[in-house]
């Protein structure tokens, strides 16, 4: 069991030069996943006493770099420094132990035991064998006191709101003694007045001698919030900045990258045939926030409308609106004039729409079965694929060994399981089978996330070949280059809502990253 | 099937086998435990087993089995854990019972007639189940293993109120039976092969062919191929359209159909009416059966053969005073050390599929 770690309060204000070794050093850290190099010569100085911003969009590489400090596994490469000693942690309680603490962005409370129980919860104060509950209380209101909350400890956590529960594990932390906090996206799911309350915390936490890394792609709050910023691109440090010394545009600038890449000019004309149609759609969420605001958009034939943003901002449930897969709290999806609200997934797929989900392995593919298998998902009650009630094998299997060559597969044949792939080509595989049909409409979600530069070409080139054909075309995906690629029309989608409409010759990577970041396009 | 699938499907009867094999290791370990000389044992239950009538009792009570364990297994391939077919098959032995007693059909159509009563109370039975899933996300294994209890004592209800008969004896007595109506004889499954004492009904026969078609619809039809899909990977499946309320409702259904043929054995060859515990615990063995045979129909047939062979061969055990329950043990253990190995000898061919794989794709670029 842990005991608070004490630390002399810092001296001084955050922003004063300090001495001493720095919170957190990180330098060249590298963490491959098969196939995935996650984080390369990724490098982090925080400095002790402040508040230090990571941003970066989603995928660049944050969440890895956080779990291996928090030792939620180990790094290929690289060392770890706390307060100046070299560290290697096996487990997080080995990081728990020197210090640290991660607040994640889903909270992990369990609802029907009060807010003192939850802080608690694996770390009891014992006294003869039962829970020390006087001792718990007091440590319990000296962490509370730190972070300026009144929050009942008795209360139970169901009752509690979104920001007295992100309060109630920032204690849970300051409990186990950290002194170095973590907090993953802790704005996502707050209202801005919590926001506003949140900060005041974290100031009153950091005056107290804390430091706190603090991971966002909101750039506002993390202008307004941080001491210190260090942007991740691409799984590397691409540069620590002071907030002082940036602006908005630029620190986009910089979580997006530069390149402009080359737009291949495009042979054919888009038609005036309205393919998909989406006019005020909504979709409702859990609380007060709709997931998907008031979204209305076209797409005709032969177009690619790109739709960009941060992960999460609507993009997901967008999509499964549009698939019958989500249904709508208002608004009208028409494919081709033909109302496909109220749809199920399977009619509305009936209805000439190709699907290629967010995450291949979780939405795409079934990894134990044999490719040919995962070519028939979704396409199954084509009347080509059936004979009576059987599956006609022999239809399909030449279908895909067609696909396998057509995409360029990798595959010994149709029969290997799909886990036997790699990601790019797996995700050929799906490409090819949402494809292969020639749909009125393909919604792809980020169709090349993941993939080697090879594939993704590939992928590129296949897209472009059935707009060239006259698909419809939604395309989201939170890589610029991607949309910029692609794109006829690009869509920037920002907390649910469209902010911004431009086309491929007006958008560069950093008005696409101002507006992503929530800026507003000041058009009429 | 390729040669790869070839290759897997020998590795997995092999580290069935296998483990059937510890089973019976860990089993002769408990009898020499216990004072007894394990090979001896082994070697008498072989001995008696094998013996003509043995065997047909054996696959006599692997028919049963072979139902069970299809019922199980289909409800398996989509993930769903269907406890209930002891439930499903009471109450279907119960309607089944009742409606081809008081209803006459000419000739073979009445066999006809009560199989479907049966397929449709145990359908019916299990949609309870279904429903209470898909409308109100009980999960199935609590539902089903209610809805047994229930239908335990209802049918037990049933038969104390309504099928209460006083019959005379030929001395005269007047004695209490409690017992459905006897089914008329055009309604019984008659033999098809026999020794001396003992025989075996067509309804083996029917066992194989619904193990058959169980195959066929799992593994060939479009339907299966949802029914699987969901089983392998339900958020993909539902992502491709495949609607995954309908798909509960439809195989929950089909698998209580297939439950409710369990019990016609013991119903239209052996007894031809219903009497309060005629054929219980076979729902649950059903569950071993099915994971013993991987949940596919051929492995089933196996398994349940397998156990049918246990438990007729047991029947020498008592002789030699050797508890019966070793063969309980034994059926129990090999479950645990199928689901085991099974386990381990998966993770080991996926390996080997994933490193086979990417070797004929290096070997490839060379070539080219």
């Amino acid at each position: 069991m842990s005991s608070p770690v004490p630390v002399p309060p810092a001296e001084g204000a955050s922003d004063h030069p300090r001495t001493g070794p720095p919170a957190v050093e990180l330098d060249g850290i590298e963490k491959r996943f098969p196939g995935v190099i996650a984080n390369k010569d990724v490098w982090l100085k925080v400095e002790a006493g402040t508040i230090h911003a990571i941003v970066g969009e989603n995928g660049a590489g944050k969440s890895t770099l956080m779990k291996t400090l928090y030792g939620m596994h180990q790094p290929d490469a690289g060392t770890i420094h706390v307060n100046g000693v070299k560290v290697s942690f096996k487990s997080p309680s080995a990081a728990i132990a020197a210090g640290i603490g991660m607040v994640h962005q889903h909270f992990m409370l369990a609802d029907n035991l009060t807010v003192l129980e939850n802080v608690i919860l694996g770390s009891e104060p014992q006294k003869g064998g039962r829970i020390d509950l006087k001792t718990a209380a007091r440590r319990f209101s000296d962490c509370a006191r730190l972070i300026g909350s009144h929050i009942d400890p008795q209360r139970l956590v169901a009752e509690l709101g979104v920001g007295d529960r992100q309060r109630v594990e920032i204690i849970k932390v300051l409990y186990r003694g950290a002194r170095i906090l973590i907090l993953d996206e802790p704005t996502a799911v707050l209202v801005p007045q919590e926001v506003d309350e949140l900060f005041d915390s974290l100031k009153l936490l950091v005056a107290d001698g804390a430091t706190i890394i603090f991971i966002s792609h909101k750039l506002d709050e993390v202008l307004a919030v941080a001491d210190d910023i260090t942007v991740i691109r691409a799984g590397t440090t691409v540069g620590a900045v002071k907030p002082a010394t940036v602006d908005r545009k630029q620190l986009s600038e910089m979580m997006v990258g530069f390149q402009l890449p080359t737009s291949e000019p495009r042979a054919t004309e888009i038609a005036d045939e309205i393919r998909l149609q989406l006019d005020d759609v909504v979709v409702a969420g859990v609380g007060a926030k709709d997931l998907v605001d008031h979204v209305s958009l076209t797409v005709h034939s032969g177009e690619i409308v790109g739709v960009a943003g941060v992960e999460g901002s609507g993009q997901f449930e967008l999509c499964e609106a549009i698939m019958g897969l989500r249904p709508l709290a208002s608004g009208t999806i028409r494919l081709g004039g033909r109302d496909i609200t109220e749809l199920t997934a399977q009619q509305t797929r009936g209805e000439g729409i190709g699907y290629i989900p967010f995450d291949r392995h979780r939405e795409g593919l079934m990894l134990s079965a044999p490719l040919w298998e995962n070519a028939l998902l979704g396409r199954e009650i084509e009347p080509k694929f059936r004979s009576g009630p059987f599956v006609n094998a022999a239809a399909i299997r030449a279908d895909t060994r067609a696909l396998i060559s057509t995409f360029g597969v990798r595959t010994p044949s149709e029969t290997v399981p799909a886990f036997a792939l790699s990601g790019g080509n797996q995700q050929k595989l799906i490409v090819g089978r949402e494809l292969e049909s020639d749909p009125n409409v393909l919604i792809a979600a980020h169709p090349t996330r993941g993939v080697d530069v090879g594939a993704q070409a590939t992928i590129w080139d296949e897209l472009r070949q059935a707009r060239d054909r006259g698909t419809g075309m939604l395309l989201i995906s939170a890589d610029l280059d991607e949309v910029l690629a692609l794109s006829d029309v690009i869509l920037v989608m920002y907390d649910g809502r469209i902010t911004a409409s431009l086309t491929p010759g007006e958008a560069t990577p950093e008005l696409l990253g101002t507006y992503m970041t929530g800026g507003e396009q000041e058009v009429a | 099937m390729d040669r790869a699938g070839w290759q897997r499907l020998g590795y997995t009867a092999l580290s069935s086998l296998a483990a059937v094999a510890i089973a019976f290791v860990l089993g002769g370990l408990l009898l020499q435990v216990t004072g007894h000389h394990a090979i001896s044992v082994y070697r008498q239950m072989f001995d008696y087993g094998t013996q003509p009538t043995q065997l047909l009792d054996a696959a006599k009570r692997a028919g049963p089995l072979i139902m069970s364990g299809c019922a199980v297994a289909i409800g398996f391939k989509m993930n769903l854990f269907n406890i209930g077919v002891e439930g499903q098959y009471r109450v279907a032995m119960l309607a089944a019972a009742v409606v081809g007693s008081a209803l006459v059909l000419p000739g073979p159509l009445q066999i006809l007639l009560i199989l479907l009563v049966a397929m449709l109370a145990g359908a019916a039975w299990a949609w309870i189940a279904a429903v209470l899933k898909v409308r109100r996300g009980v999960n199935e294994v609590i539902s089903t293993i209610m809805l047994n209890a229930i239908a335990i004592g209802f049918t037990a209800y049933l038969y104390n109120s309504f099928f209460r008969f006083e019959k005379i004896d030929s001395t005269g007595r007047v004695s209490l039976d409690v017992k459905t109506k006897p089914l008329p004889e055009n309604g019984w499954i008659g033999s098809m092969l026999s020794t001396g004492n003992g025989s075996l009904a067509w309804y083996f026969v029917l066992a194989l062919v619904v193990a058959l078609l169980v195959w066929l619809m799992v593994f060939r039809t479009t339907f299966g191929f949802q029914l699987r899909s969901s089983g392998l990977n339900p958020v993909a499946a539902q992502t491709a359209g495949i609607d995954s309320k309908k798909m509960i409702i439809r195989s929950m259904m089909i698998s209580g159909a297939i439950a409710g043929l369990v019990g016609m054995q013991a119903l239209m060859v052996d007894e031809h009416s219903y009497r309060p515990g005629l054929a219980s615990g076979l729902g649950f063995t059903g569950i071993a059966v099915s994971l013993l045979g991987r949940n596919h129909p051929g492995g089933i047939v196996v398994a349940a053969l397998l156990f049918g062979f246990l438990q007729a061969s047991s029947g020498i055990l008592q002789i030699q005073d050797v508890p019966k329950s070793i063969v309980d043990i034994i059926q129990g253990i090999v479950v645990l050390t199928v689901v085991v190995v099974n386990g381990l000898v998966g993770r080991w061919l996926d390996k080997r599929t994933a490193r086979g794989t990417s070797r004929a794709l290096a070997s490839e670029t060379v070539a080219v």
